[in-house]
């Protein structure tokens, strides 16, 4: 068994595609730098990321493969699941080595494995969008925690942007301890330096503005008054809006 | 003591409170919560935008979407509409939202992500004319001098003049007028103050509206946008004697108009079950309201036609399985469908495969040959779609073979707990 050995970076990964063509041997396994090698590994080489490297294996793929297909490889590396470097190591393997794009055959199991995990975080980027919920603090910046499975919060940023232009916001990742914000012209990435801020997902009472109680109490107001009880349907409730959303949602708390 | 700024200051809160509860309650019963068919980006110094394809920003206990604030500018009327919550003659608390208490409600939620933009409707005071003015100032209040850029979903009043139904096209997104029943003599029997004239006259303004609108884009791009998400309409199922023939007929015909973007189905909630023009019902008739929302989007999304899903000799959907195997079962002629070679239109007649697996298979099968496995990787629900295909593999057992009636009977079998199964090894014997 061959194995690699790569800094679990993105560039990362894509220079360790780079090294075994050029080295023409393929691993049957990636690891993380400091993992534990295993059993009968005949071989280990160890990827030292260098992003000329990366940018000329992305470059190749750009040209081979449609702007969605470019783009799903990022959703499937997002998605953070045990593994999905090697199914991306298998699919860039697969296009470069074919002569026509194999972007549409579903039937290769690989390709539909993609294209599946690209999904799953897609939905998943969707239920942020969905399900975000913002609480006004008292200097007049929106504040939204989520957790969600897959790194999918970088993917929704530019929804935000455009909706909530006039209006400065944070969208923090609890899980991953990173952030956003906004200050009505840019885009930033941060980090918090306390997460005291935010006692079980909800804004610590001090920092919130003035009618920010109110609003919540009103949208909780709302959506019991929506419900039709002749209708109640428990299972379809929970399949459509997951109980492990329900953390930070006004409506759910 | 308090100050009386912050006394005034909690009663106003606790007033707006109830009359946002009483409001909602009234609007509830309104099926339609999308958000979608409007595309528009954020304006500087507005506020939201638009995606085409809707957003639900939550769930309801009872599994509805929702996505717009809907909501009751008042809910006094002077109808007595024998279906309908806020009819004149129920004695229910009343309330009237005022413009900037709706607008603010309106731009705050926005501003938390709870929704979309805004649904309004409206019970009818005085007459047609007047609510609908207050309708259209509401919402003119809200692009104009607020420039919130979200969605917004009005209802159009029956009755209401062309004028005013121009008026409210130019602010929202989507307008509506209900259809209620498919009859005119059953709208008259339970809601005697309209008739069909007065829902299908709104409905035409809004479509001369939008062919209009078009027409004047096309040499003006800068002209302003008249309902660009178009229209829907909504149909009350189970409260009268219409046969599922004639409800699906109706909604063939509205999706003939090119501004009709969705028909609703609403199963029947006796809220009113003390008026004896109504039958009494335990259960809304949710199965019944499912099939026809199924029957709907094979018109839609399936290439149906109405006559091909409820005929003279089958004027009811079938209730114990949905409209599309129903159709397969009626035609075993078509089947079995060869996957690798079949037209996509016919891939998607076949059961068990939807709109997203078919086009699957019609992309994957131009690299090799498309297995039976290799569809239930697609996620082709093969336990339908085995009785109607052949994929390059062995003859199996289809609907020629088995019968349309042991098909029938294998696919409708209910699962019984563990506890109350009888023994695997027996084989089951099917007499016909």
């Amino acid at each position: 068994m061959i194995v690699f050995r790569y800094d679990k970076t993105y560039e990362g990964l894509l220079t360790a595609v780079f090294d075994a063509y050029f080295r023409k041997t393929f691993p049957d396994k990636l690891l993380g730098t400091d993992d534990i090698e295993p059993m009968f590994a005949e071989e280990s080489f160890t990827v030292i990321t260098q992003s000329d490297k990366a940018a000329r294996v992305w470059k190749s793929l750009e040209k081979k493969l449609s702007a969605n297909a470019c783009n799903m490889l990022t959703y499937v590396w997002l998605s953070e699941e045990e593994g999905s470097d090697e199914l991306l190591f298998q699919y860039i393997r697969k296009t470069v080595d074919s002569k026509r794009t194999i972007e549409t055959n579903f039937a290769d199991e690989v390709v539909l494995k993609v294209h599946k995990l690209a999904m799953k975080v897609s939905k998943e980027r969707l239920r942020m969008i969905q399900f975000v919920r913002f609480q006004k603090a008292a200097d007049d910046v929106f504040f939204a925690p989520v957790s969600p499975d897959h790194n999918c919060l970088p993917l929704a940023i530019d929804h935000f942007q455009d909706r909530f232009a006039d209006q400065k916001w944070i969208l923090y990742d609890t899980k991953r301890d990173y952030g956003f914000y906004y200050d009505l012209k840019t885009v930033t990435e941060m980090t918090l330096e306390t997460s005291a801020l935010f006692p079980e997902g909800k804004l610590d009472e001090a920092l919130m503005a003035e009618d920010e109680k109110l609003f919540q109490q009103l949208w909780k107001t709302y959506f019991k008054s929506m419900a039709i009880k002749e209708r109640i349907n428990p299972k379809l409730h929970r399949q459509l809006m997951p109980k492990r959303y329900w953390k930070y949602m006004t409506e759910k708390q | 003591m308090f100050p009386s700024k912050w006394l005034t200051l909690y009663s106003m809160n606790e007033a707006i409170l109830e009359k946002l509860k009483v409001l909602a309650e009234s609007a509830k019963y309104d099926v339609s919560c999308a958000s979608s068919g409007t595309t528009r980006k954020n304006i500087p110094g507005g506020i939201g935008n638009a995606q085409g394809w809707g957003i639900c920003h939550s769930f309801t206990e009872d599994g509805r979407c929702v996505s717009l604030l809907k909501i009751m500018l008042t809910n006094h009327c002077i109808y007595d509409c024998a279906y309908c919550i806020n009819r004149r003659s129920n004695d229910l608390p009343r309330a009237t939202f005022s413009v900037s208490e709706l607008v603010e409600l309106t731009i705050e939620f926005y501003r938390r992500n709870y929704i979309e933009g805004l649904f309004l409707s409206s019970g009818v005071v005085r007459n047609p004319d007047y609510t609908m003015e207050r309708l259209v100032r509401a919402i003119k209040d809200l692009r104009t001098v607020h420039r919130f850029n979200g969605y917004i979903h009005m209802k159009s009043i029956p009755g209401a003049s062309e004028q005013l139904v121009r008026e409210a096209g130019l602010y929202a997104d989507r307008l509506s007028v209900n259809v209620e029943f498919p009859t005119e003599q059953n709208l008259k029997l339970l809601a005697p103050e309209k008739d069909h004239a007065s829902v299908y006259k709104p409905m035409s303004f809004i479509q001369q509206g939008m062919l209009e609108n078009k027409e004047d884009r096309r040499k003006f791009r800068s002209a302003p946008r008249f309902a660009p998400a178009g229209q829907s309409t909504q149909m009350i199922v189970g409260a009268t004697s219409e046969n599922d023939k004639q409800i699906l007929q109706t909604s063939a015909a509205l999706y003939q108009r090119p501004s009709m973007k969705r028909v609703y189905y609403s199963g029947f909630i006796p809220v009113n079950s003390y008026d004896n023009r109504l039958p009494a019902l335990k259960q809304p008739p949710l199965v019944r309201e499912n099939r026809l929302y199924q029957a709907d989007w094979l018109m839609r999304f399936y290439e149906f036609k109405v006559d091909e899903i409820v005929d003279d000799r089958y004027p009811d959907l079938d209730l114990e399985i949905d409209p599309k195997l129903s159709w397969a079962l009626r035609h075993p002629e078509v089947f079995p469908v060869d996957v690798n070679k079949a037209d996509y239109s016919l891939i998607l007649r076949i059961p068990g495969i939807g709109v997203k697996s078919a086009k699957l298979i019609v992309m994957s099968r131009r690299y090799a040959k498309i297995t039976g496995s290799a569809l239930k990787k697609m996620g082709v629900v093969m336990k339908k779609a085995q009785y109607f295909i052949t994929c390059n593999e062995l003859p199996v057992h289809t609907v020629h073979e088995a019968s349309p009636e042991y098909v029938r009977k294998v696919l409708t079998e209910k699962k019984l707990p563990k506890s109350k199964q009888i023994d695997q090894q027996q084989l089951s014997l099917i007499f016909e």
